[in-house]
C-alpha cells in the first residue's frame, strides 16, 4: 500500500504553547486510523496542520510524497484531503443540498463563463452534480432533507452532512473530527457502519479523531495517541488498550475529572 | 535642517490630534472588537460643543486668566462628548452585542451619518469660526525656529492627557477591568468584571480624548464644520492600525508618525514630486502598505483564528 | 432556464430599440411621450440598479464589505469621458468608417472602456484587500475610493477639482435599462450555479469553504472585479447622462448611498436590491426639497433597521438565493 500522508517531526507553537510537538506519523491508502488523546492534546490542531489552516513551526508534512508547505487549504483539498470540523462549520445560509453542491467546486469543468453562458455543457454538468450530491445524501439518509436549510437539521444530521460535504470533494483521505459527538448510542453504531461503508465504497483512507472509545476501538485498524502535543503511543487497538502510558494519560484525566 | 524642524513641529501637533482620536478607536476595538465608525463624528461634536460652550462661557469668564478659561472649555467639551459616547453605545451598539460584526459596522455607519447630517441641521453646513481660547503668539526658538504657542500647548496638554490615560488604564480598577476584558472577555466576565460598566467607561474615555483632540484641532485650524470629522477620523483609524489596533502606545506613536509624515509630504512636495493635493491620500497609502506588509501594526500581536 | 431566456430576450429587445433610436439619444421609448422629469428619474433609477446589484455581489453574496463603490464608478465615468469628451475628435476620426454611427460606436466603446478600466481598478483593490475582513476591509476600500478621488482631483487633464463638462449626453433609457438587465442577469446567473455557490460559501464560512476546495482568494477577487466592472459601466452611463462630472460627485457619500440600497434590499437578494434601488431613487427625488432631513432619516432608518431587521426591509424577496441573506 502506498503512503498518502506523512508527518515528520511536526511541531506547532502558539505563543508559548506547544500544541503539537515533534510528531511523526503516517497514513497509507485505504487505512482506517484512529487518533485519540485527552482534551487539548492537539488532535484538532494536527488536522489543521494537515489541511493547511496552520503551518508547522518546524517539521514537514507530505501528501503523496509532495511537501505541502505553503499551500492553501483549497489546494490541499485538491490533492485529495477532505475534513469535517469538530465545531460544525456548515454554510449556514445554504440548503442541505447546496452545502454539498458547494463542495463540488474543485471538479467544475465550466466555471465563471459557463455559469454566464449557461450552454448545454454547463447544464449537463449542473444536472450531473445535482444527481451525485443527491446520491451522497441518500447514503447518509439526508435525501429527504435536501431542500431544507441546513441550520434546521438536528445536530447529528449536521455532523453527517459535514461528512457528505467532505465526500463531495472526492477525497483519498478523509479526516473526521469527532463525528460521533452528541450522537446517541444507536446513531453511533449507524455512524460506524457508514464510515466503514464509505471507506470501502470510495476506497478512502480515514483518519478518525473520536473520544468515544467504543467507536475508535471498534473500527480502527491502527491508533495513535497524543498527549500534550506528543505522540505517546501507536499500535493496534489491543496494543493501545494495554499501553501503560495511554492508561496513565486517560486515568490521569479521569482522576482530574472526578 | 531648520525647515525640517519646523515641519516636524507642525507635524507633531497635528499628530497629537490624530493620536488622541486613534486612542478611542483602539480602546473600543480592544473591548468590543469593532471599529467605531462614528468616532470621527464624535470628534466633530467635540469641536462644536467647545465652540458653543466657549461662546457661552466667555462673558462669565472675562476676569479669568486665559489658561483657566481654555481648560474649562476643554474639560466641558470632553465631558459632553464622554456622555455622548456612552449614550451612543447604549442606544445603538449595546442591542447588537451578540450580532454579526457586519451588523454592528453598518449601525456605526448609520450613527456616523446621523451625527453628520443632524450636525448639518443644527450647526448649518457652512464652516464656522472657532473662538480663540488662547491668544495666539509666535514663539521663536533656536536658530529662528518658529512655533505658535498653541502648537506647543497642544503638545504639552496632549502629553498630560496621555499620562492621565496611562494612570487610569494601569492603576485604576476600571482600567484593570478594561485590560482584562480586552485580553479575555469570557474569563473577565467569569471573574466578575461588569462588562456593561467597562464598555461604557471605555466609550466615555475614548470620546473625551477625541473631544480634546477636536478642541486642539479647532484651535490650530480655526474653522469647523459638520463633516470635519470624516477625514481626521479615517486618518486616526489609520494611525491606530499603524500602531497595531488594540495597543495604546501603538495608537500614540501611530498618530504622531502619521501627522509628521503627512506634514512632511506636503512640506517637501516639490522635492518628492508629489503634488500637495495628495495630502489626504498619504494616510490611505500608508494604511494599504501596513496591511500588506505588517497587518498587526508596529505594536500589535498577530492572532490566529482557532478552528 | 425560463427566466434567463426571458432576460436575454429583453436585453436584446432593449438594445435593439436603443439602436433604432440612435438619432434621438434621449428618445423616450417605450412609454411614448414621457415628460423629461420622469424620464430622468427612470434613467437614474436604472443606473442605481446597476450600482446596487453589482455592489451586492461583493457585499451580499460574497460577504465582503466594500465602501468604495463610488471610486469604481468614478473610474468608469472618467475613463469613458476620456474617449468621448477629452479625445473625442481623434476617437471619432478613427471610427470614421462607421459613418453616421460613429458617435454611437464611440459611445459603446467608451462604455466598455469605462467598465474594463473599473474592473482593473477592482483587481487592484481586490488583491491587496484579500487578507482583510469586515470593518478593516470596509475602511481600506473606503480609502481606495478616496485615493481614486484625490488622484482625479489632482489630474489637470481630467479637469481637476473643477470637473469635466460637455460630455455628450448619449445615455438613453434603453441603454440604461439594457445594461441594468444585463447586470441583473450576470450576477443572478453567476450566483445561481455550482460555480456561484462558491461566493456564498465564502460568505458563510471562509475556512470551511477553503476546506471544501473553494479558492476563496479567487472568488473574492472575482467578486470585486465583476462588481467594479458594472460600477464602471454605471459610471460611464451616468457621465453620458448628466454631461458634467466632478470628483466630489463620487465621494464616500455616494458609496454609502449604494450601500444603503443594498442593505435595505437585503444583502444577497438581487430582486430585493433592485426594488430598493428603484424605490430609493424615487424617494430621493420626492425628498429633494428636504435634502437635509432625508439623510437624517436614512441614518436613523439604517440604525433602527440593523437593530430590528438586519436582513433588510425587502430581505427574503430574492429568488436567486435560497434563504435570507442577513449574515456577515
Ligand atoms: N489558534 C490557536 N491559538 C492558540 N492556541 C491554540 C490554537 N488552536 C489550538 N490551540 C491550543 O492548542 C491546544 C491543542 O488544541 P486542540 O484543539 O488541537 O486539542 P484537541 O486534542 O482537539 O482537544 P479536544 O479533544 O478538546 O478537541 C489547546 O491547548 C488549544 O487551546
Ligand atoms: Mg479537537
Amino acid at each position: 500500500m502506498s503512503e498518502l500522508l506523512r508527518l515528520e517531526k511536526v511541531t506547532v507553537r502558539f505563543g508559548g504553547l506547544v500544541a503539537v510537538s515533534e510528531v511523526d506519523f503516517h497514513v497509507a491508502e485505504g487505512e482506517l486510523v484512529g487518533l485519540i488523546g485527552p482534551n487539548g492534546a492537539g488532535k484538532t490542531t494536527l488536522f489543521n496542520l494537515v489541511t493547511g489552516v496552520y503551518t508547522p513551526t518546524t517539521g514537514r508534512i507530505c501528501l503523496g510524497g509532495r511537501e505541502v508547505d505553503g499551500l492553501n487549504s483549497s489546494e490541499i483539498t485538491g490533492m485529495g484531503v477532505a475534513r469535517t470540523f469538530q465545531n460544525i462549520r456548515l454554510f449556514n445560509s445554504l440548503s442541505v443540498l447546496d452545502n454539498v453542491i458547494a463542495a463540488f467546486n474543485l471538479h467544475l469543468e465550466s466555471g465563471f463563463f459557463g455559469a454566464l453562458w449557461r450552454g448545454a455543457a454547463f447544464r449537463a454538468q449542473e444536472a450531473q452534480i445535482q444527481e451525485e450530491a443527491m446520491a451522497l445524501l441518500e447514503i447518509f439518509g439526508l435525501r429527504e432533507a435536501a431542500h431544507t436549510p441546513c441550520r434546521s437539521l438536528p445536530y447529528g444530521d449536521q455532523r453527517r452532512l459535514e461528512i457528505v460535504r467532505a465526500l463531495a470533494t472526492r477525497p483519498k483521505l478523509l479526516l473526521l473530527d469527532e463525528p460521533a459527538a452528541g450522537m446517541n448510542p444507536t446513531e453511533k453504531i449507524e455512524l460506524m457502519r457508514l464510515i466503514r461503508f464509505t471507506q470501502e465504497r470510495f476506497k478512502l483512507a480515514v483518519l478518525l479523531v473520536e473520544h468515544d472509545m467504543k467507536v475508535v476501538m471498534g473500527i480502527c485498524e491502527r491508533i495513535a495517541v497524543l498527549e500534550y502535543g506528543r505522540k505517546i503511543a501507536e499500535g493496534t487497538p489491543t496494543e493501545i488498550q494495554k499501553d501503560k502510558r495511554v492508561i496513565a494519560a486517560y486515568l490521569g484525566e479521569e482522576v482530574a475529572d472526578a | 535642517m531648520n525647515e525640517f524642524l519646523q515641519q516636524l513641529i507642525n507635524g507633531l501637533s497635528l499628530g497629537a490630534v490624530y493620536a488622541l482620536i486613534a486612542l478611542g478607536y483602539t480602546m473600543v476595538y480592544g473591548v468590543l472588537r469593532f471599529i467605531n465608525f462614528a468616532h470621527g463624528d464624535v470628534f466633530m461634536v467635540g469641536a462644536f460643543s467647545g465652540m458653543y460652550f466657549g461662546r457661552w462661557l466667555k462673558p462669565f469668564a472675562a476676569a479669568w486668566p486665559e489658561w483657566l478659561f481654555a481648560s474649562v472649555v476643554l474639560l466641558g467639551s470632553m465631558l459632553f462628548c464622554a456622555v455622548l459616547g456612552i449614550v451612543i453605545e447604549r442606544l445603538a451598539y449595546k442591542p447588537l452585542r451578540e450580532r454579526p460584526r457586519l451588523t454592528v459596522l453598518i449601525t456605526a455607519i448609520g450613527v456616523s451619518l446621523l451625527l453628520e447630517y443632524a450636525g448639518q441641521l443644527v450647526f448649518g453646513a457652512a464652516p464656522r469660526g472657532f473662538p480663540s481660547l488662547i491668544t495666539s503668539t509666535s514663539i521663536s526658538g533656536l536658530g529662528g525656529l518658529q512655533a505658535s504657542n498653541i502648537q506647543l500647548i497642544v503638545l504639552v496638554v496632549t502629553s498630560l492627557l496621555l499620562l492621565g490615560l496611562h494612570l487610569i488604564v494601569m492603576r485604576s480598577r476600571l482600567g484593570l477591568a478594561m485590560r482584562a476584558l480586552s485580553l479575555n472577555p469570557t474569563a473577565a466576565r467569569l471573574m466578575g468584571v461588569n462588562t456593561n460598566v467597562v464598555i461604557s467607561f471605555t466609550f466615555g474615555l475614548g470620546s473625551a480624548l477625541a473631544a480634546a483632540g477636536a478642541v486642539f484641532y479647532a484651535s490650530l485650524y480655526q474653522a469647523i464644520d459638520p463633516f470635519m470629522g470624516v477625514l481626521p477620523g479615517m486618518k486616526a483609524f489609520v494611525a491606530a492600525v499603524l500602531g497595531g489596533v488594540g495597543s495604546l502606545p501603538g495608537a500614540m506613536v501611530g498618530g504622531l508618525i502619521l501627522g509628521v509624515v503627512e506634514t512632511l509630504v506636503v512640506g517637501y512636495s516639490k522635492l518628492l514630486g508629489i503634488p500637495p493635493g495628495y495630502r489626504d491620500a498619504v494616510a490611505f497609502v500608508i494604511l494599504i502598505l501596513i496591511l500588506l506588509f505588517k497587518p498587526s501594526g508596529l505594536f500589535g500581536k498577530t492572532q490566529r483564528e482557532k478552528v | 432556464m425560463g427566466p434567463r431566456f426571458l432576460l436575454l430576450l429583453s436585453i436584446a429587445a432593449v438594445s435593439l430599440v436603443s439602436f433604432l433610436f440612435t438619432g434621438h439619444p434621449q428618445a423616450s421609448w417605450p412609454l411614448g411621450q414621457m415628460d423629461d422629469y420622469l424620464l430622468n428619474i427612470l434613467i437614474l433609477a436604472g443606473i442605481n440598479v446597476i450600482l446596487a446589484v453589482s455592489l451586492n455581489i461583493v457585499n451580499g453574496h460574497t460577504g465582503q464589505f466594500s465602501l468604495g463603490h463610488a471610486g469604481f464608478m468614478a473610474v468608469g465615468a472618467y475613463g469613458s469621458a476620456t474617449l468621448t469628451q477629452i479625445n473625442s475628435k481623434a476617437c471619432l476620426a478613427s471610427l470614421a468608417f462607421l459613418g453616421n454611427a460613429a458617435p454611437l460606436g464611440l459611445f459603446v466603446l467608451s462604455l466598455l472602456a469605462g467598465g474594463v478600466l473599473a474592473a482593473l481598478a477592482g483587481l487592484a483593490v481586490g488583491l491587496p484587500s484579500l487578507r482583510l475582513k469586515g470593518d478593516y476591509l470596509a475602511i481600506v476600500t473606503l480609502g481606495f475610493g478616496e485615493i481614486i478621488r484625490v488622484m482625479i482631483q489632482n489630474t489637470e487633464a481630467l479637469g481637476g477639482a473643477r470637473g469635466l463638462a460637455g460630455i455628450p449626453s448619449q445615455t438613453s433609457l434603453g441603454w440604461t435599462w439594457g445594461v441594468s438587465l444585463l447586470s441583473i442577469y450576470c450576477v443572478g446567473s453567476l450566483v445561481n450555479s455550482t460555480y456561484g455557490r462558491g461566493f456564498l460559501a465564502v460568505r458563510d464560512d471562509e475556512i470551511a469553504a477553503e476546506a471544501m476546495g473553494v479558492n476563496t482568494t479567487r472568488y473574492k477577487v472575482t467578486a470585486f472585479v465583476v462588481g467594479a466592472f458594472f460600477a464602471g459601466l454605471a459610471g460611464a452611463l451616468y457621465a453620458h447622462f448628466i454631461g458634467y462630472i466632478t470628483p466630489e460627485g463620487f465621494s464616500f457619500l455616494k458609496s454609502v448611498d449604494v450601500v444603503v440600497m443594498v442593505i435595505l434590499g437585503g444583502m444577497g437578494s438581487t430582486a430585493g436590491v433592485t426594488v430598493a434601488a428603484i424605490a430609493l431613487t424615487f424617494l430621493n427625488e420626492a425628498l429633494r426639497e428636504a435634502e437635509q432631513y432625508r439623510m437624517v432619516a436614512f441614518a436613523l432608518l439604517l440604525i433602527i433597521l440593523m437593530i430590528t431587521r438586519p436582513q433588510g426591509l425587502l430581505g427574503g424577496l430574492g429568488r436567486w438565493l435560497p434563504g435570507k441573506g442577513g449574515k456577515s
